[in-house]
């Protein structure tokens, strides 16, 4: 092939840099969702652009938290010029374009590649995924983050990818490695989307995406589409060559599977398809093909997910002691109405106690965010999960407003849970050797892990004089750095766990809710 | 490329091995078979071993003190208001920092980060004592200044909310995070300190080491000063120090020798420490002491900053009694100005 300087302005090169660009970005701003370079970069701008995350999260809370209103930039060119996002914009669509080309058919025969490209009854799927969540939802559940693209990709490079490279490239990412629970299961699932490109160009785009299903079901109404002139055309089907969509632009181009990624257009050796503006109606199949039924069966497994989770009892009686939530997290069941397992607050968290849950919160909270202290601690001096939180799952607090400082000394801090000794596994208490490491990094003043000091005839016959620890569950913020310093590191003598949690009126521990006028007077005491 | 026909599979006449072929068809098995039991002879290990008890080394800390001086104090107490006049005048006190840092030394300053805490509620060195003492360095031709600690607490958030990532930036000093490389074994022939892993990497190329830190209350060994600010230079599990807290913090004696440390007792934390948490836990004593012997300046900041008594600091008696230190400020060598 020559070289031709005009081919660089063909619309397949001006999307490329788009690509690049909006590809770039999102690595970005997963980069810069750290305490070191966060300043005031937007680092959740893709999730807050997510038209579904905004749709979703209004029919379960009823209203549109704070940046998600940005979702309204993405709706408008949608109603106007159809997908667009997914293969100029979407991160994760990107990802997959370039994944099938380099691992797909783009080097296969002309005829196999078109052959790959036309539209298949399977595509139909993602509409009957889309409303499952939708009733999912209606039932009062969030589940769009299992598949929304962008959800599942900031998922993927939290738990997967950033601390894959920092494993390879050590204190490349973070300065001390990170773990995640059950990234394994997280990285397989992306590997296999990623994989099935083979089998099936754009899989992931055309099969599963609930996102992609959204904004098909908003391009029905475009004003802008590409159309194919009957009169040039000579039938070759060569426009399927690139097809990104499976939207058969070589006959009724099926609106809603469009990517209008414009190969198409550039791809027709007649010049027979363009980007049209109210082409004519019937050579378009207008909308996203579903049998009615089939979308009924869809609300009946979304309406199922939501009933069959809820009577599990995970979210109510039967809740787990573990999943102590991050500090500004709302209740458990709005909690359950609002995140999507984007998974942000993971990657930000400068202690990595944060992890996505498997069955701790049930089959509803699978990938939420929950604290592990044996792997990290909250630190006190930190509100970043919530300042990155797109849905207002782990609301924007202050430093005071969590401390209970300032102007909120009256409500006092907030609490995650509250720490319980094993008094048998506890060094002072069972073992008649000194420690009390708990007491020490115990961040609240008073500190709420005192000791006292005994002294016992050892075994030997000698004496000791130990100090022995207790917890005050008034002072307690279930930090959970006591459990993660504890040097007894399988199974801490000391731990937390989820029950005196400030969120919840049905899980405290103490009536007054542990701002009690005895912290009061002990804090005059001290003073 | 389709595959050959069964014609052409077929035995023929001419179908004779090359010796060409036959010596490298020959030559090829034959180095497999040598490669493969030279490799089990060389990885083949014929005895068993007991997990978890093998030998362990590991290198020592240079000696970074200066000679005993006759002339100058080995211990300056300043009172001030502020950080930098203050800590310059107990600096000009024992003769000036260029009685320490020479033209092109590589300055290691250690503070005490140890948690993620703003700078008011004196639980970490504060950034305009690190200032102060950087710009001394500076001015008495360091070279470069590194300042490294293994904070409790995430390491970023330590130094960043502490203020001392910001003085790092300004200053253009070198910040040395506890990255997993940073280590290796430590050896010693301490109380209870044997075999350790130390953040080594700041003395691969440190020509001077200051120890920087506040004058603290501590719940388990009373206070931590200057020479429970080496803690930070440890990794591993260190939370079973704490079973024999005194005699670890006695070896630090030994471990470290520095050049100079500098107790910062402007703002210093009475109670609730190491962690503080409330400005109530915080009083100003207005006092920065520096020297060369970190048993006699810690024993002045415990007596004189934190007003406690000196009997009951097991550590620095420990460390006395070893001779690795002067518990007895008043005798030695020592002066007290006013900035």
């Amino acid at each position: 092939m020559k070289f031709n300087p005009q081919d660089l302005l063909k619309l397949r090169n001006v999307r490329r840099v788009a690509q690049v660009f909006f590809f770039s970005l999102f690595l970005f701003l997963v980069f810069i969702t750290d305490l070191r370079y966060l300043k005031g970069y937007p680092a959740s701008l893709y999730l807050e652009l997510d038209p579904l995350v905004a749709f979703a999260t209004a029919i379960t809370t009823h209203t549109v938290y704070m940046g998600l209103l940005w979702s309204v930039a993405l709706i408008l060119p949608t109603l106007l010029f159809g997908r667009i996002f997914c293969n100029w914009i979407c991160p994760y669509g990107i990802l997959h374009h370039f994944t099938g080309w380099l691992l797909g058919k783009s080097r296969a025969e002309e005829r196999e590649r078109i052959e790959a490209n036309r539209y298949k009854k399977l595509y139909s799927l993602k509409y009957v995924i889309l409303i499952a969540m939708i009733a999912a939802a209606i039932g009062g559940t969030l589940q769009i983050g299992w598949l929304d693209p962008i959800c599942l990709f900031h998922r993927s490079m939290s738990t997967v990818i950033l601390p894959m490279l920092n494993l390879f490239f050590p204190s490349s990412v973070y300065v001390r490695q990170y773990f995640h629970v059950g990234a394994w299961i997280i990285g397989f699932m992306l590997l296999f989307l990623v994989g099935m490109n083979v089998l099936i160009p754009r899989f992931f785009c055309r099969v599963l995406c609930p996102l992609g299903a959204f904004l098909g079901t908003l391009s029905s109404v475009a004003l802008w589409r590409i159309d194919r002139d009957p009169n040039k055309c000579v039938d070759c089907d060569l426009c399927l060559k690139s097809c990104e969509g499976a939207a058969d632009p070589h006959t009724q181009l099926r609106k809603s599977e469009c990517f209008v990624c414009f190969n198409c257009v550039e791809d027709c050796p007649e010049d027979a398809i363009s980007f049209k503006f109210l082409p004519q109606l019937k050579r378009e199949v207008t909308t996203p093909a579903v049998p009615a039924r089939r979308a009924f069966l869809g609300t009946l497994i979304g309406l199922g997910f939501y009933a069959f989770g809820r009577t599990s009892g995970a979210s109510d009686r039967n809740y787990d002691k573990k999943v102590i939530r991050p500090p500004g997290s709302v209740e458990e069941k709005d909690f359950l109405d609002r995140c999507i397992k984007c998974d942000q607050c993971i990657r930000t968290c400068p202690t990595n106690v944060l992890q996505p849950a498997l069955m701790e919160s049930g089959i509803e909270g699978v990938w939420t965010p929950i604290l592990n202290m044996k792997i990290g601690f909250c630190e006190v001096n930190c509100t970043l999960c919530g300042e990155v939180c797109p849905t207002g799952a782990i609301q924007r607090i202050t430093i005071e407003e969590k401390t209970g400082t300032g102007p909120f000394q009256d409500e006092g801090p907030i609490k995650l849970g509250t720490a319980f000794y094993d008094y048998g596994r506890c060094l002072p208490w069972a073992m008649e050797t000194p420690c009390v490491v708990c007491e020490e990094v115990c961040p609240v003043s008073p500190k709420a892990i005192y000791s006292r000091e005994v002294t016992i005839i050892k075994r030997d016959g000698n004496p000791i004089t130990l100090r022995r620890p207790y917890v005050d569950p008034a002072l307690c913020i279930g930090c959970g750095i006591c459990e993660h310093e504890c040097p007894v590191t399988d199974e801490a003598a000391i731990r937390v766990t989820a029950v005196g949690e400030t969120r919840s009126k049905d899980r405290r521990l103490l009536m007054d809710g542990g701002v009690t006028s005895s912290v009061r007077d002990l804090e005059k005491r001290q003073r | 490329m389709s595959a050959a026909n069964h014609k052409d599979l077929a035995p023929k006449n001419g179908d004779a091995v090359s010796r060409r072929e036959f010596l490298v068809r020959m030559g090829l098995t034959t180095a497999l078979v040598a490669g493969t039991g030279l490799a089990a002879r060389k990885l083949w290990q014929p005895r068993h071993y007991v997990p978890g008890f093998q030998k362990e080394t590991g290198q020592q800390l240079k000696n970074y003190s200066l000679e005993a001086s006759k002339v100058y104090p080995s211990l300056a107490i300043a009172h001030g208001t502020e950080h930098e006049k203050t800590i310059r005048a107990a600096m000009t006190a024992l003769g000036g920092m260029d009685r320490f840092i020479q033209k092109g030394d590589v300055v290691m300053i250690k503070p005490n980060v140890a948690f993620d805490r703003p700078p008011a509620l004196a639980a970490t060195t504060h950034p305009d004592a690190l200032r102060a003492v950087a710009k001394l360095c500076r001015e008495a031709g360091a070279a470069r200044v590194i300042i490294a600690d293994n904070p409790i607490n995430s390491p970023t958030g330590c130094f960043f909310k502490s203020g001392l990532t910001a003085v790092a930036a300004e200053m253009n000093l070198d910040l040395m995070y506890p990255e997993a490389s940073s280590f290796a074994p430590l050896q010693l022939a301490g109380e209870i300190l044997k075999n350790w892993t130390f953040f080594n990497a700041p003395f691969k190329t440190a020509t001077k080491v200051i120890g920087l830190a506040p004058c603290k209350d501590h719940n388990l060994c009373h206070a931590s000063m200057t020479t429970k600010n080496w803690y930070g230079l440890l990794g591993g599990r260190r939370n079973q120090f704490h079973q024999h807290i005194h005699s670890i913090v006695s070896d630090f004696t030994m471990m470290m020798k520095p050049t100079l440390v500098i107790l910062d007792g402007m703002n210093v934390l009475m109670s609730n420490g190491p962690t503080g948490g409330r400005l109530s836990d915080v009083k100003p004593m207005n006092t920065i002491v520096a020297g060369t012997d970190m048993v006699a300046v810690d024993s002045y900041g415990y007596s004189h900053l934190l007003e406690r008594d000196i009997a009951e600091l097991t550590y620095l008696h420990k460390a006395h009694a070893r001779g690795l230190g002067n518990i007895h400020w008043e005798d030695t060598l020592h002066k007290e100005v006013t900035a």
